[in-house]
């Protein structure tokens, strides 16, 4: 059971300002049905320009609830230049504070309402749309918004940002690259390693070799793979030609060639030394397949 | 408040009869069985009693009973064991919807090279038969499927697959601690090789499970030490736990038709209730082939956990396979691979009733649920008046 606070429970069994403001100045949509949690917020502008009301609709858990119900109340009476200030923490504070693995709601809170005022200043038209590179393909999870929450927050694991933006809790393919990010924003600085990413050594011997390319193969590759109800089978390395097999979907994917080239070759050249090439066992692809219906 | 327990697939009330049972063994009959002393000694008459226990309710020989630390302990010892003893072999077949006490085990097994296949289950839950016959081979050391699921209470065909695997001559387990006190077995006429159970799911005291092995099944020990359990599971007994479980299966036993009769009838008044009276909300599983206490219902646009704390303010326990109950971002894997969509996953809730639930109880629980219902859909942005 979570431990929720006081404060939280109190908006969430009673949760403000429900509903949605008919002609709003300000709509902000986030989230999805397939993400487990969701919010639209509205808002209405009074004649000097400040928030007059605000209202949510959230599909989530009671923290999802409860979040959106505080940031309706703490926006309430701003102008739009001192709403835009709010961020997830202050939302996370506002409630005594959030279960780690929960932090995102009170992002989800601050996406919301940012997707709502850019709706304003675009005349409705714009809607909230996914900028830059999307990392986590399981939750639509973009290089900006980790960045941001990585700066906000001053993120340094990527079990972290898993709690405050959701990126690599699906099938936790993008680890290794949200790890870098990680790095590339907190430089230097000393951190835990959560993800143990394999180190490239200078020269290997041929058993480092092949446990180095297990290892990708175990933490790079395969979890990518089975989340599309695929997988792979490591069946020999010659020299620098590593064979593989696949299994499960990927067996019978017409694009099985492109994920061969693509995620394992670029996964283990990155991980492992850039002279590996990768072939199929062509044996293996003859046998009868787990495969699905 | 008083508390409504409808999540007795998570873990059940102890019998006031198990713990009188139980409670000498802890400040006066404390010896250790594997003394010389008649002190000590004594102990282990008890264990041989327990142990006579379990063999009478799943219909099998006392001597292929190991006691040990629970469910999970006897699926990691099944599943490691077998490999052990059969290092030819390289491949594992289980299912998609396996506990994680099995499906993490296998996991890890990739990561060492064997070749684990996960078997497909249909809309409903059930088990594709063609697919596992197909997947039987030469290579193959073990199939691990489970008996009853935990989330849906589908029942397996364990002895139909127990058939197929024998006829390959491949290893059969089977995790069927759902499926124990609520599923009459009868394990001397069956071709199950090994079966896991635990004791609190039945009425029983937490810490101590069972793992059947059938005489002359091939099982690489688990736990090496002393010669405790005949040298198939080192560490002194869990004394009181043991007995306390003999004691468990012993009223399992006595009760397990009339009880499951009546248990099934609050079942099924409680499941139609919550169909007939909430829109919106499908049933997870295949209806006629369902453990007699387990119901998996779907509310669709909203969301679990949210669920689960508007029940816990009326003192009514259930679970949820949401996301967000369990800390992880996805929902149930068991709902996933049944192809339930991301909408009703998110918004499923298990009941799991037992012999202690009352009519009056089912009745509180149908008529707080649909306000409860309606409350979260007026918060949902997905629901349109």
């Amino acid at each position: 059971m979570w431990e929720y606070t006081d404060k939280l429970k109190d908006h969430f069994f009673n949760p403000r300002n429900v509903g949605e403001i008919k002609e709003p100045d300000g709509i902000g949509e986030v989230g999805s049905l397939a993400c487990g949690d969701a919010l639209r917020l509205t808002f209405k502008l009074d004649k000097n320009g400040k928030i007059q009301d605000a209202k949510f609709k959230t599909f989530g858990c009671a923290s999802a609830i409860a979040t959106s119900s505080v940031l309706t109340e703490l926006i309430k009476g701003k102008t739009l230049e001192e709403a835009a200030k709010v961020t997830n923490k202050d939302i996370a504070d506002y409630l005594g504070g959030l279960p780690e693995q929960k932090m995102h709601c009170s992002v989800m809170g601050r996406e919301a309402l940012e997707a709502a005022i850019e709706n304003y200043r675009t005349g409705g038209k714009k809607k909230h749309e996914l900028e830059g590179k999307v990392i986590c393909t399981c939750f639509g999870v973009t290089e900006n918004e980790i960045e941001r929450v990585i700066r906000e927050n001053d993120l340094t694991t990527v079990e972290e940002v898993t709690n405050y933006c959701k990126a690599g809790g699906g099938c936790g393919g993008c680890r290794g690259e949200i790890e870098k990010i990680i790095e590339k924003i907190q430089g230097d600085r000393e951190k835990e390693k959560q993800i143990a990413v394999p180190q490239k050594a200078t020269t290997l011997t041929n058993i480092q070799k092949i446990q180095l390319i297990q290892q990708t193969i175990n933490e790079q590759i395969r979890p990518a793979l089975r989340a599309h109800g695929g997988n792979i089978e490591l069946i020999d390395v010659e020299g620098n030609k590593v064979i593989v097999a696949f299994r499960g979907m990927c067996a019978q994917c017409k694009l099985a060639e492109f994920t061969m080239k693509d995620v394992v070759e670029a996964r283990l050249r990155e991980f492992v030394s850039k002279d590996l090439f990768v072939e199929e066992d062509k044996e293996s692809a003859q046998q009868p397949h787990n495969h699905m219906t | 408040m008083k508390t409504i327990y409808f999540d007795n697939n998570a873990t059940t009330k102890m019998d006031e009869q198990v713990l009188e049972e139980m409670k000498p063994l802890f400040c006066e009959l404390y010896g250790n069985p594997s003394s010389m002393h008649t002190f000590g000694g004594q102990i282990g008459r008890r264990i041989s009693k327990a142990r006579a226990q379990v063999a009478a309710l799943l219909g099998c020989e006392p001597g292929e009973i190991i006691f040990t630390s629970g469910g999970t302990e006897s699926d990691n010892a099944a599943i490691k064991g077998t490999l052990a003893a059969l290092p030819n072999r390289r491949k594992v077949i289980t299912t998609r919807v396996e506990h994680p006490a099995v499906l993490a085990v296998c996991r890890e097994l990739e990561n060492h090279g064997y070749m684990v296949v996960e078997l497909n289950v249909d809309k409903l839950g059930r088990l594709d038969m063609a697919e596992l016959e197909e997947q039987l081979d030469e290579n193959t050391a073990l199939v691990t499927i489970m008996y009853a699921n935990n989330e849906t209470g589908v029942i397996f065909p364990a002895e139909e697959i127990a058939a197929l695997a024998a006829e390959k001559g491949v290893i059969f387990h089977t995790d069927a601690v759902q499926a124990v006190g609520k599923i009459p077995l009868d394990l001397k006429h069956s071709n199950i090789d090994m079966l896991s159970l635990s004791g609190h799911k039945l009425h029983g005291p937490k810490g101590v499970g069972v793992l059947f092995v059938r005489k002359g099944t091939r099982l690489s020990p688990f736990m090496l030490g002393g010669h405790q359990e005949a040298g198939k599971r080192a560490g002194t007994e869990n004394v009181p736990g043991i007995v306390g479980l003999g004691k468990a299966c012993e009223l399992a036993q006595k009760n397990i038709k009339e009880e499951n009769e009546r248990v099934k009838k609050l079942r099924d008044k409680l499941e139609q209730a919550i169909l007939e009276k909430c829109p919106d909300c499908r049933l997870n599983g295949d209806k006629d082939n369902r453990l007699p206490n387990t119901s998996n219902i779907s509310f669709e646009y909203i969301e679990g956990e949210a669920i689960l704390l508007m029940l816990d303010q009326y003192g009514i326990c259930a679970s949820s396979g949401s996301a967000c109950t369990s800390g992880s971002l996805e929902p149930s894997h068991v709902l996933r691979a049944m192809g339930v969509p991301f909408t009703a996953a998110h918004g499923s809730i298990r009941f799991s009733l037992s012999r202690y639930n009352t009519g009056e109880e089912v009745n509180f629980v149908i008529y707080k649920i649909p306000a409860i219902i309606n409350r979260l859909r007026e918060l949902s942005p997905f629901v349109v008046k």
